[in-house]
């Protein structure tokens, strides 16, 4: 199982996953699970009437918005970097929180790269699962580094046109 | 001119450390190269031939005295004691050592200046018209919306690994100095009857492998969306440009693919869909970085000055440097004056540690501190008092940087080349000198007039060569450098892109060929057409004749 780092409050830290990541051709097993977004289409409300948490992975080229009547039922929406240079999931992201609000866990999974902390972070990940078993501290190095930020994006972060208006 | 506040020297300095680290985790092996590449690239810092390329953000052109120094510095400290000013008003710096990059960022960073987001798949430095806050042509200073979108675009968390580069050029004037037609965002301000300002937007413009000028996909913009408006422009991409081919990747490809109106359909939906509120500037903060620009210093003066009159008639040479290097100013009495880096025998864009330390001089002692860059690859000294220009002229000319030959046919635009490019198939700026020393004798070229020479050496045209009255283009065959040769191309209001001339010329056959079609030109021009005007008269059939005469005859 890959780890998990969650992060929260400005802290990222390691977490046990109670999801399993379930394949189109595997049977789903007991449990909290995470299934493509294919197989929630197809088997969705059936999973969800189980008594248990369901989680849904969605790959670069799928649209955030065809899950928009699931999301208050979504314990996880876990978005795919096919490569860490595709920048599609920070989109993805932003809509989830801030069009759908999105209350559930954002999980960044595939080609999670460390040094993309601040940017997903700041789009509305709160959890990653890092190709490269790179460790919280580094997260929450690679996370905190900027003092301020320029533009609102779906954190609290105040920017800085906000900051100078007070002032 | 906007100085950088607390917050923003905060944000400089953290990047700088962030990026420290970075190179730390490299050298240390902690990130593949693989992984490392769009983080230093968004750094501004390129593997190139023969060494690293520092490239230098000079948003929207505008530097400061202490800025020019700065750089002077650390071209003399860290380089070879040059640099070089791109097309996008950037300076590139050819010689850099990777240890020493975040050493020359903290050295920028104390006069405000900085590499970000030069280079990688992102919102790129900004670039605005170069006479800006001082041609009477313009409704406001387009530095003011420049800077807006710099803040609003510098780390932006959800655009920082776009489909493919993405550049962005404003003007508020009617004439367009800044080619916002060759732009992936091309932003127009215009001023209405009640005085409010809107923006014109053009989207999927760009020069490259394959170029398209931009389309308009929305007029009336009220300014006060604008970035808004752009976040909804970039979402359309990241969302749905191509990611599979690194040359269908630009924006243009998926307007070009969507269509312009369809492409606006969904721009307009997801701008509809967004909080505007949320993204677009308070007034307070539009008024705060309005100040900042406000023109300061000027005094008034007589819309004439006796000396420069007298100087004129005194020395040929400064009358043909006023003739060529000096654009009316919107006050009286004062004057837009190009610093040209077209020496004939340099390199295009070339500047000396001493020549930039010469120009902070000048900016500081007769320009209200200012100096420009262009897009063309010159320096501007925007505020000159009429007056003052003979002792400008002369502190230039002692330093080689007074050529007459602004949008003159040694005026030319080149890109590095294969000299340090590793992405170029031929040398760039050798061809650049062969032309220049052909038309070096200044009476020659003023008689020929405005024509604008533009060198790629590979497709990526970083020398805008299809926007070039003459576009030249460096190709490889079979491993000898060839020219291909375009006629015809604008970057200005009348935007056009150029016509193949016929088959690529070798290296030493380029510069007699723009010979045979000056003269072409020269025999064929009625009245004051210029160059590109009797080429759009008379189409290609005369230029092809006269410069493939000798191979019809071997055929």
């Amino acid at each position: 199982m890959p780890t998990l780092i969650r992060w929260r409050d400005g802290v990222a830290s390691a977490a046990e996953d109670p999801f399993s990541r379930i394949d189109d051709d595997q049977a789903v097993p007991p449990g909290d699970v995470i299934v493509s977004l294919t197989r929630f289409h197809a088997e969705g409300d059936r999973l969800l009437g189980q008594r248990r948490q369901v989680g849904v992975r969605v790959a670069a080229a799928e649209a955030v918005e065809s899950l928009a009547y699931d999301l208050p039922r979504l314990a996880v929406v876990a978005l795919d970097f096919p490569k860490f240079r595709d920048g599609r999931p920070f989109s993805a992201a932003r809509v989830l929180r801030e069009r759908f609000a999105f209350a559930g866990e954002v999980r960044a999974v595939g080609d999670v790269f460390v040094e993309q902390a601040r940017f997903m972070i700041r789009c509305g990940f709160d959890a990653f699962e890092p190709a490269d078993a790179t460790a919280p501290e580094q997260w929450t190095a690679a996370g905190g580094r900027f003092r301020h930020v320029y533009q609102r994006a779906a954190d609290d972060r105040v920017p800085a046109f906000a900051h100078r208006g007070e002032a | 001119m906007y100085r950088y506040d607390d917050i923003d020297g905060d944000m400089l300095a953290d990047r700088a450390a962030e990026f420290r680290e970075q190179c730390r985790r490299r050298l240390a092996g902690e990130i593949t190269e693989d992984q490392f590449k769009p983080l230093r690239l968004m750094n501004g810092l390129y593997l190139q031939l023969h060494a690293y390329m520092l490239r230098i953000a000079i948003p929207y052109g505008t530097l400061n005295g202490a800025q020019l120094r700065a750089l002077a510095h650390v071209a003399r400290t860290w380089d070879k004691g040059y640099g070089h000013f791109t097309t996008r008003t950037n300076l590139q710096l050819h010689w850099i050592k990777l240890r020493d990059a975040p050493d020359i960022l903290d050295e920028l960073a104390k006069v405000g200046l900085h590499a970000i987001q030069t280079s990688g798949n992102c919102i790129r430095n900004l670039t605005a018209d170069p006479h800006a806050g001082a041609t009477a042509d313009e409704v406001d200073d387009p530095r003011i919306w420049a800077e807006a979108i710099r803040q609003w675009s510098t780390f932006h968390p959800e655009f920082s690994f776009l489909p493919r580069k993405f550049k962005i050029a404003v003007t508020a004037a009617r004439k367009d100095r800044a080619a916002i037609r060759v732009y992936d965002i091309g932003l127009r301000l215009h001023r209405g009857e009640a005085g409010e300002l809107s923006f014109e937007v053009l989207v999927g413009g760009g020069l490259g492998r394959t170029p398209y000028l931009g389309s308009t996909i929305r007029r009336g913009l009220p300014a006060r969306h604008l970035l808004s408006y752009l976040q909804a422009i970039l979402r359309v991409f990241n969302r749905h440009g191509r990611r599979d081919n690194l040359w269908k990747a630009r924006i243009k490809v998926l307007v070009a693919t969507l269509g312009a109106e369809e492409f606006a359909r969904q721009v307009e939906a997801e701008w509809e869909a967004s909080d505007k509120a949320a993204v677009d500037l308070p007034d307070t903060e539009l008024a705060r970085i309005r100040a900042a620009f406000a023109p300061t210093g000027f005094v008034t003066l007589p819309p004439v000055s006796a000396a420069f009159e007298a100087a004129k008639a005194a020395d040929s040479r400064f009358a043909r440097f006023a003739r060529h290097n000096i654009k009316p100013h919107k006050r009286p009495g004062y004057a837009i004056v190009d610093v040209s880096l077209k020496a004939p025998g340099e390199t295009p864009g070339d500047c000396s540690a001493d020549q930039m330390d010469l120009v902070a001089d000048l900016a500081e002692r007769f320009s209200l501190g200012e100096a420009r860059v262009a897009y063309e690859q010159n320096l501007i000294l925007p505020h000159v008092k009429l007056g003052d220009v003979p002792d400008v002229y002369r502190a230039l000319a002692g330093a080689g940087l007074a050529t007459p030959n602004i949008g003159l046919i040694s005026d030319i635009i080149a890109c590095p080349g294969l000299d340090y490019c590793a992405l170029a198939n031929a040398r760039a700026i050798p061809i650049a000198q062969a032309i220049a020393r052909r038309f070096a004798d200044p009476a020659l070229a003023e008689r020929i007039g405005e024509l604008k020479i533009k060198i790629s050496g590979c497709v990526n045209a970083c020398g805008h060569h299809h926007v070039g009255h003459i576009g030249i283009l460096g190709v490889d065959k079979k491993g000898e450098e060839f020219y291909q040769l375009t006629l015809g191309g604008s970057a200005d209001d009348a935007a056009s892109l150029g016509a193949v001339l016929g088959p690529a010329l070798p290296a030493d056959r380029v510069a007699p060929a723009i010979d045979q079609m000056v003269e072409v030109y020269l025999r064929e021009r009625r009245g004051p057409e210029r160059f590109l005007d009797t080429y759009r008269r008379t189409g290609l059939a005369p230029f092809k004749e006269a410069v493939y005469a000798d191979a019809h005859q071997v055929a």
